[in-house]
Parts: C-alpha cells; structure tokens; sequence
C-alpha cells in the first residue's frame, strides 16, 4: 500500500500538510496553474537548466518545477537528521579505513576483493591522510519514504552530488511568488547552505595554509550539465569559478592564472571526476585536468574536496554493507534502513535475481543517474529477457531491489491535484564538524505511477519544507 | 580576476558590440538601396566589404539585400554575422556567470536563440524589426551593465573590449568608404553626391549628432573630422580611444604596472590629435584610417599579452 504523504490512512490531511492544504484551497488550481506558468518563465531566464547526456535535443533543458512543496515534521526531521549524519560519518570512517589498514576487511565484515578490486578505489591514496581525515565533504544520501515511519536509502552519493542548487533555487522562487505563505515563519530557512559550505571547505585547507584558505570551486566548463550549479555556488560563496586550464601546478602547490600573475589556491572544490583530474596520475589520455595536481595534494600543498577515491563509498556494492559499518565504527544501530538488495555477482543472488527479475529493480553497479536500469513490473517482457541477457554476461556489474511503494506527494496535475512518487536528496556537509541544512532535494516522478524521478528521466523538483515545530 | 574571466568579458562585449555595429550597417543598406541611383553603387556590396564578409558572397553579380541578410545577419557559419555574434556572446557570458549580474545575463539569455533556423525571406521582411530588435537587446544589456555591475576589473576589460570593436568598425567603414570624403579636387571616379555622405553618417547613426555639430550642411572635412577626432561622439574613433584611454589607466593603477598597451593606447591618442582641425587631410584620411586600425590591433593583442589571457 502506498503511502500519501499529505493525507491519513482515512483521508484527512495530515497536519504538517495542513498550511499546503489552506493554501492549494485558497489559490485554486486555475490560479496555480497560471503561477506555474509565471515560474517556469523565471528558471528559464535565469538559465537553470540541465543538460541530457544522450538524449539530443535542447542541450539546456530545464527541470519541470512543481509549486507544491514537501513537508516534513520537525519530528520527521529530526530523526532524519541523525539517520542523515550518522550514515555520513560512518561512510567517511570507512574511507578512511579502506585507505588505511582495512580493519572491516580483515574482520570478515566486508569482502577484499569488493574494495580492492573495485573500479572506484584508488591505490594511489593508501596511506595518505587528508585533512581532517574527512574524504567526502559533501554526503548526498538518496531517501525513499514507504511507510509514516519507514524512511530507507537507496544510494550514497559521495563524489560530487548534485541539486543543491535547486534546493536553493526553488525555495527562492516559492518565497518570491509567495511570500505569504513564509510570512509566518513556519518553514526552516535553507539559505545558509552556501556559507556552511564555504565554512566547511575551510576548514579542511592543508594544515601547512596559516591564511585564510583561498578556496575555488573546479568544474568541467560551461558545456558541463551541472554547469549553472557550479556557477551558482561560486557565486554565492564568493569564489572563483575555475576551469583545469586556469590552473597549473609549480613546486607543489596549486596556482591559478589571474590577470595580475599566478595566485595560489589552498582549497579545490572539485566538480571533475577522479578520471579526469590529473592526467599525470590518472586517465593519462584525459584532456581536461590539471598536470600534477594529484602531487601537490599528496604533499600537502592543496586540498581536493571530495578526496580522490572517495567513490569507493558510494558504490552500488559496497551500498550493501553501509549497516555494518554503522555498526562496526560507531557502535550503532542504523536510523536509515537499506534497502534489500540482491548482488548479482553471488551465486544465490544471480539465481534469485533471473528468476524474479520482472518484479524487481535492476541496477548498474556503476551506473548513476537511472541511466541503465530496469524497473521489472513496468517492462516489457523483451525488455526484462534482453536486460537478463546482459546480466548474465557480467553478473557482477548489476545489483538488484525490490520494486518499492514509494511514498507519493500532492503534485499540481491537468485539473486537479494529483499523488506522484517522489524521492528526497539531502546534502550533508563534513569538515571539523558535520552541518545539514533542514531540508534538500524533492525529486518527483512527473508521470502518473512512475517510479523514477531522475531529472535525466523526465522527473521533476519541488521546494521541500521542514517545519519548525 | 582569472584571466580566462577577463578574456571572456572582453570578447562578449566585443561580439555584442559587432552584432550591433552590423544592424546599424544593415540600416544603412536599406536606405541607400532605395534611393536614386543605387543600382550602379552597389552600396549593399560595400556594407559586405566593411564587415569583412565580400568572401562570403560566391555567386558572383551584383550583391542584392537578400544576400547581404543571409550572410551578415543569418548566417551561423559566418563568424561574423549577427546570429553568430550574439551565439559567441552568450558562450562567452555564460563560461562567466560569476561575473555578470542577473539582469546582465538574462539580457544576454534571452538573446542567442532567436535566429536558430530562421527563414530567409520571413528575415528580409521583418528587417527593419529584426534590427530594432537587435539593438534593443544590445541597449538592455548595456543599461544593465551600467547600473548594476561592479566596477572591478572585469567591467575595464569589457568596456575595452567593446570600445576597440566600435572604433574598428568606424575605421573600416572609412577605410572602405574613404573616397567619398576625399576633397573635392582629387574624386577618385566620378561625381560624389549628398547621399553618400549622408550614407556614411547613417551607417554610424550619427546623422542627427552631425547637426548638433556642424549646423545642416554637409562637408567631407567635417564628416571626416567627426567620425575620427570628435570626442563628443560615441561612434568617433576619438571619443572610443578615451574610453580605452581610460579603462586602461584603470588597470595599470589596480595592478601597478604600466604595460606595451598603454603605450599604444596613447600613440594612437596622439595620432588623432594632431589630426584635428583638418590636419588629417593633410597626412592623408586613408593612411591615417590605416594607421589607427593597425594600431588598434596590435594594442587588443597587447592586452592579452599583458593579462595572460
């Protein structure tokens, strides 16, 4: 049975929804329709758009906005809160171990090959501590709702996630069109995440930097599809926005190319891939990327934020194992559930998943972005035999879950209000300390009963509120 | 400021300041093109000579309006045409968000698709509307800039860049057209007539400031001498080279040095100086035109040099 975030199990709106409620009901759906059309026209000239790989068409697309937002309990909050920072900490204590003496390895816990064979674990940061011994500065933790206690993860992202802009974005946007509905102070303002983030980046500068750090956020370029996202928060973190070819790297430390000569640079906010950073030490074949960059870091004359094989955490095998490292580092229990999930690479797992994969999700273990994946109940049975196909070929590239009953939030429909599926990305932030804005990323599934609410897929983004009480 | 930053600003406000240099051409063209005469003056093969872009005209024969919308307007393969410029403008102020404001780049935004896929002849109708257009959106973000930008030194680069574009231009339209302004005694082929002149002057939309000036009457001496040392007119090379003048000594304090640039700068400051009050005849208007545009150029390469672009 699917779980209706706005309404009971008889019907009657649940409380925290209550202020959404009074407000759908007073504006009606004619005048939300026309105030939809007022913000789609905003987002498109202030350019937030994201681009498709692999889709053709508008390289700059923009992400369908939804007015109506998602609300949280500050009870709901809170326990997300501490499910959200404890599944940070423990993933960053398991970097850290996986780089160092690979204690959960050798107690059995987790198996060697999974870390060492693992695409994402990178040789050439065993033994290093980076600052803070803080790998992924940034933890994006994909939430799925399926019941009114039952909060569960789907995946870790702890490279380089992207969205927090939208969270911005579309708080700003509901706050300008209608401020009314702030007025009263019921929502938990998210407009600190910017100079939480500076903060925390600072704080993990080299030890050897006795300035204040100069930090700079690194991206791709403009052709990128986070590209507004980068620019956004350089922006509204002051700093510069800077691309490989602005930097170069000169007696161990990182310099960027100014119109006033070489400036160093103490702090990289990196939005490139660990492919694609320095071709001396990884892709050698990569065009992008900074010569030597991955030297200075190992020396201390830089700090790269999120640290080199850092995606080790986040892979969709190692996922599996997240519970036990709550336990294992932090002696806990954990507040956020996994998800049930069948490797493909094991044998009873590769038996189970054939057997039943028109009911289950299937995933690539180094796929991101829901490119790659099939959702058995709403394919085709071609499409379920030829996925089987490849599974079989490469049993250990694929995982599989059981098809959730993701929760549904009220979303503005042709006529009416109408219940779509929908997911949550918060985004904690890990220096000295760990900070998380109350509140993220509503991603929805814009069609009706689909499952997937990726914005590579059609899926859309809502303001998500977090009440004060 | 990175200097990919200050590159990019330069040559935004650079490819704005072309695409709208170009409609003010195309006005031009438009009205010489319906005046007597104008079949033998081939005025709209001028307006391809002074953009650079008589290579792109391959048929042969006489250049008509259509041609010269296609090539100069239309065109995505022609680096120079306004499509083009106003595509180059918008790459170049998006890989710098940071440094815009919003207003700047939603100006900007709004601007670079309008000439995806558009017809050719649905073009030569709404011209007069095309180019009001592209000028409006040139005005839009200048006015946004002017209010609303701070005044480091991304704001000097761009300034820079669009003063050298503007001064480019005039020089070229003169270079191209120099033998209409030529004293009465040495007419290089034939009788010259009030329609040329004028044509000159309109080119520049500065026919009504050319009143304010000089009074109704129409002269090569002054129509030369306002176009290259009026420092009142903003489309007279004088008056961009104070612009540059300015911006530039707005660097050298910021960053305490004095670069090749400002020398050159300053050479050409010096140039039209001493071509005031008709001197400039007297040296010659073509080399004096040549001479600036060479200068200019080798100053906006200086400038690349001297900021590490």
């Amino acid at each position: 049975m699917t779980f209706s975030e706005m309404h009971e199990q008889d019907g009657a709106i649940r409380s925290c929804y209550a202020e959404v409620k009074r407000w759908i009901d007073e504006t009606g759906i004619d005048g939300l329709k026309g105030r939809m059309e007022e913000a789609e026209a905003i987002f498109r000239r202030i350019g937030i758009t994201f681009a498709v790989y692999g889709e053709g068409g508008d390289p700059e697309r923009l992400i369908p906005f939804d007015l109506l937002p998602r609300v949280f309990s500050r009870l709901e909050w809170e326990r997300l809160d501490q499910g959200i920072r404890q599944r940070a900490q423990a993933l960053n204590a398991f970097l850290y171990d996986a780089y160092h003496r690979g204690e959960i390895l050798r107690a059995g816990l987790i198996p060697q090959d999974l870390v060492y064979q693992n695409e994402a674990f990178r040789p050439e940061m065993i033994g290093f501590d980076p600052p803070g011994r803080v790998y992924s500065h940034i933890v994006g933790i994909d939430i799925v709702r399926t019941g009114p206690d039952k909060f569960e993860v789907l995946e870790d992202n702890c490279r380089t996630p992207s969205g927090v802009s939208y969270m911005l974005e579309n708080r700003e946007i509901m706050t300008r069109m209608f401020p009314g509905l702030f007025s009263k102070g019921l929502v938990t303002p998210v407009d600190n995440y910017p100079a939480l983030l500076l903060r925390t980046l600072k704080e993990v500068a080299p030890p050897a930097c006795k300035r204040d750090p100069v930090v700079v956020l690194l991206t791709p370029g403009s052709l990128n599809s986070a590209y507004y996202e980068h620019s956004f928060l350089a922006d509204l973190m002051g700093i510069e926005l800077v691309e490989p070819v602005d930097l170069f790297v000169d007696n161990d430390r990182v310099w960027m190319k100014t119109t006033a000569g070489p400036r160093a640079v103490d702090v990289i906010y990196r939005r490139i891939d660990d492919d694609y950073l320095d071709p001396l030490a990884f892709r050698p074949d990569s065009l992008l990327g900074v010569p030597g960059l991955f030297h200075a870091y190992r020396a201390g004359g830089v700090t790269l934020c999120s640290a080199p094989g850092a995606g080790l955490a986040d892979d969709k095998a190692i996922y599996v194992y997240v519970p036990e490292m709550i336990r294992f580092y932090l002696g806990e229990e954990p507040i956020l559930s996994n998800i049930p999930t069948w490797q493909c690479g094991t044998e009873a797992g590769l038996a189970y998943v054939l057997e039943h994969l028109g009911e289950l999700v299937a995933k690539e273990v180094h796929g991101s972005g829901g490119y790659g994946m099939l959702i058995g109940p709403q394919a085709s049975p071609e499409a379920v035999a030829a996925y089987a196909d490849r599974i079989r070929a490469n049993p250990g590239g694929f995982i599989a879950q059981p098809t959730l009953a993701l929760s549904t939030v009220p979303t503005l429909g042709v006529s009416t209000v109408v219940q779509r599926h929908a997911d949550f990305r918060p985004f904690c932030l890990v220096g000295k300390q760990m900070r998380l804005v109350a509140g993220g990323l509503t991603r929805v599934a814009l069609t009706e009963g689909s499952l997937v609410v990726n914005s590579s897929q059609g899926g859309g983004v809502k303001d998500t509120w977090v009440l004060r009480d | 400021m990175l200097s990919r930053t200050a590159a990019n600003l330069f040559w935004m406000a650079r490819h704005l300041e072309r695409a709208e240099s170009t409609a003010r051409l195309l006005t031009m063209g438009q009205r010489m093109a319906v005046l007597p005469g104008s079949a033998y003056r081939d005025e709209w093969r001028s307006v391809l000579r002074v953009t650079g872009c008589e290579p792109f005209h391959t048929k042969g024969g006489p250049v008509t309006e259509e041609d010269v919308v296609r090539i100069l307007l239309l065109d995505p393969e022609n680096p120079a045409s306004i499509h083009s410029c106003l595509v180059r403008a918008r790459a170049n102020g998006r890989s710098v968000r940071t440094k815009l404001t919003q207003e700047m780049w939603e100006a900007l935004n709004l601007s670079w698709r309008r000439f995806d896929g558009y017809g050719l002849s649905e073009a030569c109708q709404e011209l007069p509307a095309l180019i009001d257009w592209v000028k409006t959106r040139a005005s839009v973000f200048r006015g946004a800039a002017e209010t609303g930008m701070l005044r480091h030194e991304g704001h000097d680069f761009m300034r820079i860049g669009g003063a050298i574009e503007r001064a480019q231009m005039t020089l070229r339209l003169l270079d191209v057209k120099y033998y209409v302004l030529l004293p009465e005694t040495d007419v290089v082929g034939g009788g010259r007539d009030h329609y040329q002149w004028t044509s000159v002057l309109h080119a520049l939309s500065g026919i009504r400031a050319y009143h304010h000036v000089y009074g109704g009457v129409y002269s090569p001496a002054h129509i030369s001498d306002f176009l290259m040392v009026n420092r009142a007119f903003p489309r007279s090379v004088a008056y961009c080279v104070d612009q540059m003048r300015w911006h530039l000594e707005r660097l050298a304090l910021e960053h305490g040095v004095l670069a090749t640039c400002h020398k050159t700068v300053d050479e050409v400051f010096e140039l039209l100086l001493d071509g005031q009050d008709g001197a400039i005849f007297q040296r010659g208007l073509h080399e004096t035109v040549q001479q600036c545009l060479k200068l200019t150029n080798r100053m906006a390469n200086e400038i690349a040099e001297s900021y590490y672009f």
